[in-house]
């Protein structure tokens, strides 16, 4: 579909490490192809920075194809960019006009600290998922998989929730950085599955509790999270969330 | 010297080795356990699964993946399934018919023993999947569901809609974690293994960079693990992830690990093309797609007309032309270079001309649609009427994968065909391994898609999958045990050591170089011109003269690369640029093994296909009398290599040559 050169100002945040300040950095490209991605964008600059003695900007990325979650690039105010259920690497650039300005920052919260210019650390989404984000089966304890009957509707909607791409979007798009709808996605998936059933209390009291100790921000229900999640992770999820931890402060007491 | 290649296989009946290693082997007390140290690199199916596994059976454990999180492992992004010998549908399947599904479909270059182990675990995998959480896709019934894959003849895949590399990986991941949470793993990502620390001949340690800080980091284990992935990026343009690479295997490879079978290489038919010079990756679009997709070209060369606008008589549909048996579902390899035939005549499409069609028309039209209108009981649907419904019954089947070609492309799948064309996928070479998954380094083992596996020269769909979490849960933990076994006396030791610290310095002194340089071009750029090197000369086909050739352009652009490459920054900070130097300067040296490996196999089979060798009628021509062996390259130093070879015996097949016609 080789359709005509744009050109494209970019406004991006340059930050050397995590102590030191940032700023807005301005670069002109002339050639952009709508048909590249966005990524491929700033390879394109990299490159010529790289070429005239500059320093490339550094960001996160490595599938390229909306799944690993790597890609976070907060571009024009929204996290992934403006269009619905995508990723950074999923956007490409017929989504602009020639001529346009394109801001990019990075994620912003206070959970997810300043590496270098585009890239944060998301490390606390890992140690929630070590808080209890799983099934307590180790290696060859397993039943025949066929013994465990799971309607289709339950599956799907477990399928659904465990689609998350642990990407953080949802915490960059939040005013309050809360991180509710990421960790309801998981308690979700393994509660609505039998095989989460034994361990559901316990799950969801430490999995809320390490949210908390990180620092997250609490939900206020603006929905912001799901509407810029590229992964569309329904807010239902929070509101079985906080059903869920309700009954296990319940039960657990 | 090639006794260091006896591959170990366990006497006795095929069906009874495994049962009768597990029962046999050495094991470790729980109170030993403790006081041994694994390193694990790499958090993909096999890191992860191999990392937890060790650490629930009491092993002290350490995981090292480059990315910012263990779940972001390549194995995220795997689309179709993962096949086990469940024999839920009835259908006739066995662990004999995968394990004979997968000789053949390697063209007779795997080892038996190892391959049957892999079906034998399959059904293993799957409950342990399950049990985990992991949303596989069910029945109404509540049943799991299969899907069928690859051209076998029965339904074996287990898969999460597109997804399920992602589920399984999440599935490994949380039991990662879990022991993370316990204490048992101590997880390092962001961290590199830049060198592997041998001493007095056994593998007793990693040198590996914190890619935050920089700084170069000492790790001691008893034994250690690579998990590392393929490396299909040396040919820059593949499916695999952005930051995958050869490094980890390739500086055991330096350090006495011989490397297997490196130039059989994957490629894989259906690809979206490339669309232009700052392309940097090709996404595929799942092999399920040929189930309902039939592939053509235009019978004129050139032809400049809209693909909807070409008559049926004037279309070739050249796979069911030449391959009337099995058609549009023919194995991997075959249908790649059919298309690269083509293409090479003159008969591509699309801007670039190197892309056939991918058409849905017929299918959406008389199979789903004709079915769709006769349940409705609508007597002489129109074509509209047919079109609307057979696309209501392929959106539920592929949707994401058609939503995924329009956004990259544009066009709208449902309306005009998908372009396509091969792309590199997947590695079937890599560190040779015995049947305990030991390389020739005692105490060094390769995982998954980073050993030379269990794929001979070409693999089959949905097996990459299975046979990493086979690695990673079932297999390593038996055999590190082993070997682990005869450890107990070992005390870790200290990092001081001299073989420590001689690592370090000679990863400190190629950092260095790097950065010296002050070059001009950009690593990106070196890793481009060597990727259109590696695909012309080490691609689909392949010939002597382009080998050789390729061989001495290889070496030129090293040399230049060391003079002229322009890595910006420090080392002291976060710098993917020195990140991706080591890993480009790293292809520099494999491209050319690989091309060697090329070159010795006067022979086609499976991906692996030589120009001077091949029937009247264009198809592959194997040599089973001088090369039924893994080539396995023992590293001698700058561009020397020797060769040994491990000749594999057949004793449960019988050899035939494949086809499909
Ligand atoms: C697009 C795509 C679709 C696929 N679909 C299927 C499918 O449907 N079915 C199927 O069976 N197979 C499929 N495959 C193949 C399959 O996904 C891979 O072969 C498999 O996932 C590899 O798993 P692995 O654990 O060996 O390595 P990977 O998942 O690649 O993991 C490698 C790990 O090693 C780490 N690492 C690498 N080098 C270093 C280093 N030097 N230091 C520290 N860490 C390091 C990485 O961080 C990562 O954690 C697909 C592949 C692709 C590209
Ligand atoms: S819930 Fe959505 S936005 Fe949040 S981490 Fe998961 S995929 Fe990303
Ligand atoms: S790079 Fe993987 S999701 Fe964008």
């Amino acid at each position: 579909m080789g359709s005509e050169a744009m050109k494209i100002n970019l406004k991006v945040w340059r930050q050397p490490n995590s102590k030191a300040e940032g700023k807005f950095e301005t670069y002109q490209l002339n050639e952009v192809s709508p048909d590249m991605s966005f990524l491929e964008m700033f390879d394109v600059l990299n490159e010529q920075l790289i070429t005239d003695g500059g320093e490339p900007v550094a960001f996160d990325h490595d599938c390229r194809e909306g799944i690993c979650g790597m890609c976070s690039m907060f571009i024009n105010g929204r996290p992934h960019g403006p269009k619905q259920g995508i990723t950074t690497c999923q956007l490409h650039m017929r989504s602009f006009k020639d001529g346009d300005t394109i801001v990019v920052e990075p994620w912003r919260a206070q959970s997810f600290p300043v590496i270098k210019d585009l890239s944060v650390d998301r490390s606390a989404f890992d140690r929630i998922i070590a808080s209890g984000g799983f099934v307590s089966v180790n290696t060859g304890n397993a039943v025949d998989a066929n013994s465990i009957l799971i309607p289709k509707d339950t599956a799907d909607e477990a399928f659904a929730a465990a689609t998350c791409i642990g990407c953080g979007a949802c915490v960059a798009a939040c005013k309050n950085s809360s991180a509710m709808l990421f960790v309801s996605a998981k308690v979700s998936q393994l509660s609505l599955l039998p095989q989460g059933k034994a361990e559901r209390e316990n799950r969801v009291i430490a999995m809320v509790d390490q949210m908390d100790k990180e620092g997250f921000g609490s939900c206020t229900n603006t929905g912001a999270c799901s509407a810029e999640c590229p992964k569309e992770i329904d807010l239902s999820n929070i509101a079985r969330m906080n059903r869920e931890y309700v009954r296990a402060k319940l039960v657990s007491k | 010297m090639s006794n260091k290649l006896d591959s170990k296989t366990p006497a006795g009946p095929l069906a009874e080795k495994w049962t009768q290693y597990r029962s046999t082997v050495p094991l470790v007390n729980p109170a030993n356990k403790r006081n041994l140290e694994v390193i694990v690199v790499g958090t993909g199916l096999a890191g992860a699964s191999a990392a937890a596994t060790l650490a629930e059976l009491g092993y002290k454990v350490k995981a090292f993946c480059f990315q910012d999180s263990p779940r972001r492992a390549h194995s995220i992004a795997a689309q179709g399934g993962i096949n086990a010998a469940k024999n839920y549908q009835n259908d006739g399947d066995s662990v004999y018919r995968l394990f004979y599904d997968t000789i053949k479909g390697g063209d007779y270059r795997a080892r038996e023993g190892n391959v049957y182990r892999l079906a034998e675990v399959s059904v293993n995998i799957i409950d342990q999947c399950v049990a985990q959480g992991v949303p596989f896709a069910r029945e109404y019934g509540g049943t799991l569901s299969n899907r069928s894959f690859g051209g076998t003849q029965v339904q074996r895949t287990f898969y999460a809609a597109g997804q399920t590399g992602q589920q399984l990986l999440l599935g490994a991941y949380s039991a990662l974690e879990r022991q993370v949470g316990l204490g048992n793993v101590k997880m390092y990502a962001r961290h590199e293994m830049l060198d592997v620390v041998t001493i007095d001949g056994k593998a007793r340690g990693i040198i590996a960079r914190n890619l935050v800080s920089g700084k170069l980091e000492r790790h001691f284990g008893h034994a250690v693990l690579l998990c590392t992935g393929g490396y299909g990026n040396v040919f820059y343009l593949s499916t695999n992830a952005m930051g995958s690479n050869v490094t980890a295997a390739w500086k055991a490879h330096r350090k006495g690990a011989y490397f297997g079978n490196p130039c059989f290489t994957q490629i894989h038919p259906t690809c979206i093309p490339v669309s232009g010079h700052y392309q940097s990756k090709l996404t595929l679009m799942s092999e399920s797609l040929r189930n309902d997709g039939r592939i053509w070209v235009p019978k004129q060369i050139d032809d400049k007309r809209h693909p909807n606008d070409i008559p049926e008589e004037e279309r070739d549909y050249y796979l069911e032309r030449r391959y009337p048996a099995f058609g549009n579902l023919v194995p991997r390899d075959i249908a790649s270079r059919a298309a690269k035939e083509r293409c090479d005549a003159g008969y591509g499409v699309g801007p670039s001309k190197m892309a056939v069609y991918l058409d849905f028309a017929y299918n959406l039209k008389n199979k789903y649609g004709r079915a769709e209108a006769s349940k409705l009981g609508i007597d002489n649907p129109d074509d509209a009427t047919l079109l609307r419904l057979g696309r209501e019954v392929v959106k539920e089947k592929y949707g994401n994968l058609f939503d995924m070609y329009k956004q990259i492309t544009n066009e709208d799948p449902y309306e005009v065909p998908m372009r396509i064309y091969p792309a590199v996928h997947y590695t079937m070479g890599g560190l040779w391994v015995d049947y305990e998954l030991m390389t020739t380094v005692p105490g060094l083992y390769a995982l998954g898609e980073a050993n030379f596996s269990d794929h001979g020269a070409n693999r089959l769909g949905a097996s990459a999958l299975m046979q990493g979490l086979a690695d990673g849960y079932f297999v390593a933990p038996y055999t590190v045990g082993s070997y682990l076994s005869k450890e107990i006396h070992t005390k870790p030791i200290n990092t001081d050591h001299e073989a420590f610290v001689q690592a370090e310095q000679a990863v400190q002194a190629r950092l260095d170089q790097f950065l010296q340089v002050k070059g001009t071009k950009s690593v990106e750029s070196y890793h481009r011109e060597l990727g259109l090197i590696m695909w012309d000369k080490c691609g689909m086909a392949r010939s002597e003269a382009g080998l050789k050739n390729a061989i001495q352009e290889i070496r030129a652009l090293r040399d230049d690369f060391y003079k002229n490459v322009r890595v910006p920054g420090g080392q002291f900070e976060f710098n993917p640029e020195l990140d991706k130097a080591g890993r480009v300067a790293d292809f520099l040296e494999l491209g050319e093994l690989m091309c060697l490996d090329a070159l010795d196999r006067n022979e086609s089979c499976g991906g692996h296909f030589r120009e001077e060798y091949q029937t009247e009628d264009g198809e592959a021509l194997r040599d089973d009398e001088a090369y039924r062996y893994v080539a396995a390259w023992e590293y001698k130093g700058g561009s020397d290599w020797s060769l040994h070879k491990e000749a594999l015996e057949y004793e449960n097949i019988k050899i035939a040559q494949r086809s499909y016609k």
